[in-house]
């Protein structure tokens, strides 16, 4: 079941738009924010709540890569991948990312602190390389940048 | 030199609030508009030259000019900001976004006036994050001001806005998929025709623009159409100033608002000043990871829609990467196809099979697998994927940087065949 929070901003999400099957992509999105992913369950609540299928539900949900269908860590380090970062070496840095928390681009680590995805350009390309954690944006990185802000922001 | 678009712009500093941006000078173009017709609006921004700044450069008030109009017209008519950036290499919506969200509100109302839109959605790619909270706060602030809504400041026309922000994928920016990803849809192109004018989102009218372009439309209300041409080195074909960028490995890699048909080299020496020591100019793709690449000769190239094209290539965004000598050109083009053959909606087969075959084969290439007749399967995937084969662009410009590196870097390619490994490792 939706939570009455959960409920309450869709249905404000829902005035915005002619019908209601606009709101799917929204309300997956609520749905993760309150539960930290979208579980079958989820799926099934957001469904019911919204008169579409479970089947085409899932069907949007896992069409878009930010839309979590697995559990994740507590905070989500994007790395971008592409061009101008890894012109400017972000390889180097997915690396010593996967080094320092012992995961593999994908995984979450240990602690369920954080879950490592690789993603497309984040816009920031004059500071290259560059990645986000949570909502913050990190630039022009280097291996002992990353180092230090782990320590310092990110120790929770 | 004008810069009407950055002109409000300090970065890292907040951007102008509603009282700042009336000082200097906003919201005046939409008291002005609203004492136009429709049609005088669309005539007006025709004449201007302006062309769309999303890549395709197709000229705006044309692209509006096949909305219905008039009393028979179907409603609502939508008008939609494409803000959904995520072209590699591309970060000028951001500085917009992020740097005067009134004057992309502005520039929208002024757009859905023409086309007389009733409801209209910045359609936002979720990482800008600062972005969409500075257009909240500017959209509800024009709401109190009687800028947005009902009857907009007595004149019997009204407008409601709305932010969505999107959950991720490239394809989102393709116009016809946007309106899918808005409809709450998987983000698959739609066929066309009928366009988005005459049936969009929901089926009615729909005007989709991007970001960059709508921020011009202000600045041609105000100052005119000639004005707004005579901003630009090609002011036959373009109108206005462009948001050129640079990345990769030159001193000062950035984002400067310059007079539309500045040449690529002007932009790469004076403003990004040039290579970095230690690295030498190899080639650039002068407006994202979709176009072609350039060669040193053609830097004297204008940088506006029709010249660049001239030479092979396309302006694209605007906002180039360089490709310097001690970079691998089969890297980087692995790294563009691995893009795109992740970012394929997995709609029509010559894309998402046609790509994940480049990826391979390019990949085998820095394995130090590659083997001969490689370079013709490339070029031969490549011929299978261009334009008309496919619903959406993606593909076709999948292939673009791909066709000019195997015919700019054909030895490099080589290379890596005859010495079983990528030389640059």
């Amino acid at each position: 079941m939706l939570s009455e929070q959960e409920k309450q901003e869709i249905e404000t999400g829902l005035q915005h738009y002619p019908d209601r099957r606009a709101l799917c992509i929204d309300a997956l999105k609520i749905v993760q924010e309150h539960r930290g992913w979208v579980s079958d369950q989820g799926i099934a609540d957001v469904a019911e709540f919204l008169q579409v299928s479970a089947a085409e539900l899932e069907g949007v949900a896992t069409f878009y890569n930010m839309i979590f269908r697995k559990p994740v860590g507590r905070h989500v380090i994007l790395v971008c991948d592409s061009v101008s970062c890894w012109i400017m070496g972000s390889e180097r840095l997915r690396e010593h990312l996967s080094a320092r928390l012992r995961i593999a681009p994908g995984e979450t680590s240990a602690d369920g602190r954080f879950t490592l995805l690789p993603n497309v350009c984040l816009g920031d390309c004059d500071h290259a390389p560059v990645m986000m954690i949570g909502s913050k944006h990190y630039r022009d990185l280097d291996p002992s940048k990353i180092d230090q802000l782990l320590a310092n922001d990110w120790q929770e | 030199m004008e810069t009407p678009l950055t002109g409000n712009i300090r970065p890292g500093m907040e951007p102008p609030d509603l009282p700042q941006y009336e000082k200097a000078g906003g919201y005046r173009a939409l008291r002005k508009t609203l004492q136009m017709a429709p049609k005088d609006v669309m005539a007006l921004v025709k004449e201007s030259n302006l062309r769309g700044r999303g890549g395709a450069g197709f000229l705006t008030g044309l692209k509006w000019s096949f909305v219905p109009m008039g009393e028979d017209a179907p409603r609502p008519k939508y008008f939609v900001c494409n803000a959904d950036e995520m072209e590699p290499g591309t970060f000028k919506d951001r500085r917009l976004l992020e740097g005067d969200p009134h004057q992309l509100i502005e520039g929208m109302i002024v757009g859905a006036y023409a086309v007389q839109a009733d409801v209209a959605y910045i359609f936002l790619r979720w990482a800008y994050k600062v972005a969409a909270q500075r257009l909240e706060k500017a959209i509800a602030e024009a709401y109190r001001q009687g800028y947005l809504g009902k009857n907009i400041l007595g004149s019997g026309y009204s407008l409601e806005m709305h932010l969505h922000a999107g959950a991720g994928r490239y394809i989102c920016g393709e116009e016809t998929a946007l309106l899918n990803a808005l409809e709450g849809r998987r983000a698959n192109p739609r066929n066309k025709p009928p366009y988005p004018q005459v049936s969009g989102l929901w089926g009615k009218p729909t005007v989709v623009n991007n970001v960059e372009t709508l921020c011009n439309l202000p600045h041609i209300v105000n100052n005119g159409a000639l004005w707004f041409k005579s901003l630009s080195r090609s002011p036959q074909s373009d109108g206005g100033t462009k948001l050129y960028g640079a990345s990769g490995r030159v001193r000062r890699p950035g984002l400067w608002e310059l007079p539309m048909g500045t040449s690529a080299r002007e932009i790469l020496e004076e403003h990004a000043g040039g290579m970095r020591d230690g690295y030498k100019f190899r080639g650039l793709l002068p407006g994202g990871a979709s176009t072609e690449f350039l060669l040193d000769e053609h830097l004297d190239v204008a940088m506006d829609f029709d010249s660049v094209r001239k030479v092979g290539s396309r302006l694209g965004t605007g906002t180039m990467i360089i490709l310097d000598d001690r970079t691998c050109p089969v890297g980087m083009l692995h790294n563009l196809e691995h893009f795109f053959a992740q970012e394929s909606c997995g709609w029509c087969t010559p894309c998402w099979a046609g790509l994940g075959w480049v990826e391979q084969i390019l990949h085998g290439l820095e394995q130090g697998q590659g083997e001969a007749g490689d370079l013709e399967r490339l070029l031969s995937h490549a011929r299978l994927m261009g334009p008309g084969r496919t619903y959406c662009a993606l593909a076709p410009g999948a292939t673009e940087p791909l066709q000019s590196g195997l015919q700019y870097f054909r030895e490099d390619f080589e290379r890596h065949i005859r010495e079983r490994r990528c030389p640059w490792r």
